[in-house]
């Protein structure tokens, strides 16, 4: 191989520096998992937590989907809940913390979900006055 | 030669006719569907409005009720229901010699959820449809933004967000969604209410009572009883739309 230190050190300098976020979080500390506040007022919600926690985008999209395509405005969930298939009017009633709970885990991720562009998040002021 | 075309034409008007027979079919079948379920449409009592001069509470109530901007700039403008002077809300309409406390006053227009409305035909997503209860439905998550229903609309309903509406909402309602910049919003008939038993927000706000929801496909309705025994007209007839809003003059 003619000029194979060039070469093999080129290589080596060009893997550094593509490879760069990878070690930054091998070596350097990574970001740390958030902890994601769950608030509350029911003892269970439309589903398992851990089902909630893998498909609840799927479930979104399903009511989403069903209310405005079907006008089919209320479901029975696995646990056995009548509920309307609502963001604003189911989830976020029991779970009112956006940013704790929808955004901690979404930055993190990276993922950054359009909902919000339209629908009304819940505002806690009036809540913490009148409680 | 002579007999292969003469099979040729017969295959070709065979399938023709089998063609014309699959477009028929479905038509049909919509159209029993129809008459078995709900078919919602609105009564305009033009004199009745008329007697409170200058109100505005039915726009007032379905703007706060469904997060419609009040944006400043007028080409940017938003609205799902507004007053339109009778010559251009009519504008096929000869009324000649008629009373002109009305052919001089403005008269309350909105989304005329056609029987067959072009902004359906039109739209490339599917992201507004005609249900089988007759409301021109609305779907902002699919609407992409390219105004072709805008532009196809002949009665103006439709209004295109081109700038964030968010900062120009004056009370959020927030179980209701607003939109956002590059989607096409219009009248959904309170497709949120009808179904909880409750009138759309403009019949229930408004004062004088000049509002009537129905059912046209139930004969014993109100709005068909009304309809029966008073004159009424619609928007732009001759367009074949069949607009399912009527006005009483």
């Amino acid at each position: 191989m003619y000029d194979g230190g060039k070469i093999l050190a080129g290589i080596a300098v060009f893997l550094l520096v593509v490879l760069l976020p990878v070690w930054h979080n091998a070596f350097v500390a990574s970001a740390p998992r958030p902890e994601v506040k769950i608030v509350t007022q029911e003892k269970q919600c439309v589903d398992s937590a851990a089902a909630m926690r893998a498909t609840h985008m799927n479930v979104l999209d399903q009511w989403r989907d069903a209310v405005v395509r079907d006008g089919i405005r209320t479901t029975v969930t696995p646990t056995g809940m009548h509920v309307s298939m609502s963001l604003t009017k189911t989830c976020m009633s029991c779970h009112p913390n956006k940013k704790e709970f929808c955004d901690a885990c979404h930055n993190y991720l990276a993922v950054s979900p359009t909902c919000w562009q339209c629908h009304v998040e819940p505002r806690p002021e009036p809540k913490e006055s009148s409680s | 030669m002579n007999q292969g075309r003469r099979s040729f034409l017969k295959t070709a008007a065979l399938g023709a006719l089998g063609a014309a027979a699959t477009h028929a079919l479905p038509a049909a079948a919509e159209g029993a569907k129809a008459a078995g379920g709900r078919r919602w449409a609105m009564l305009i009592d033009t004199r009745k409005c008329l007697e409170k001069k200058g109100c505005m509470k039915c726009a007032e109530a379905c703007h706060e009720a469904h997060n419609v901007p009040a944006l400043p700039n007028p080409r940017h403008e938003v609205k799902w229901i507004w007053k339109e002077g009778f010559r251009q809300a009519f504008p096929d309409q000869e009324a000649e010699y008629f009373d002109e406390t009305l052919t001089t006053s403005k008269v309350l227009v909105f989304c005329n959820h056609c029987d067959r409305p072009p902004c359906v035909r039109v739209c490339p997503t599917q992201a507004t449809w005609r249900r089988s209860d007759g409301i021109v439905m609305m779907d902002w998550h699919r609407c992409i933004g390219c105004r072709y229903c805008v532009a196809a609309c002949p009665y103006g309903s439709r209004s295109f967000n081109w700038v964030d509406p968010r900062p120009h909402i004056a009370q959020l309602t927030p179980d209701y969604p607003t939109r956002t910049r590059g989607v096409v919003e219009k009248c959904t008939f309170c497709d949120e209410r009808v179904p909880e038993g409750r009138p759309p927000a403009c019949v229930e706000a408004c004062e004088a009572k000049a509002l009537m929801f129905g059912d046209l496909a139930d004969p014993a309705s109100e709005i068909r009883g009304v309809l029966r025994t008073r004159f009424a007209v619609r928007r732009r007839p001759g367009l074949g739309t069949h607009p399912e809003i009527f006005y009483l003059v």
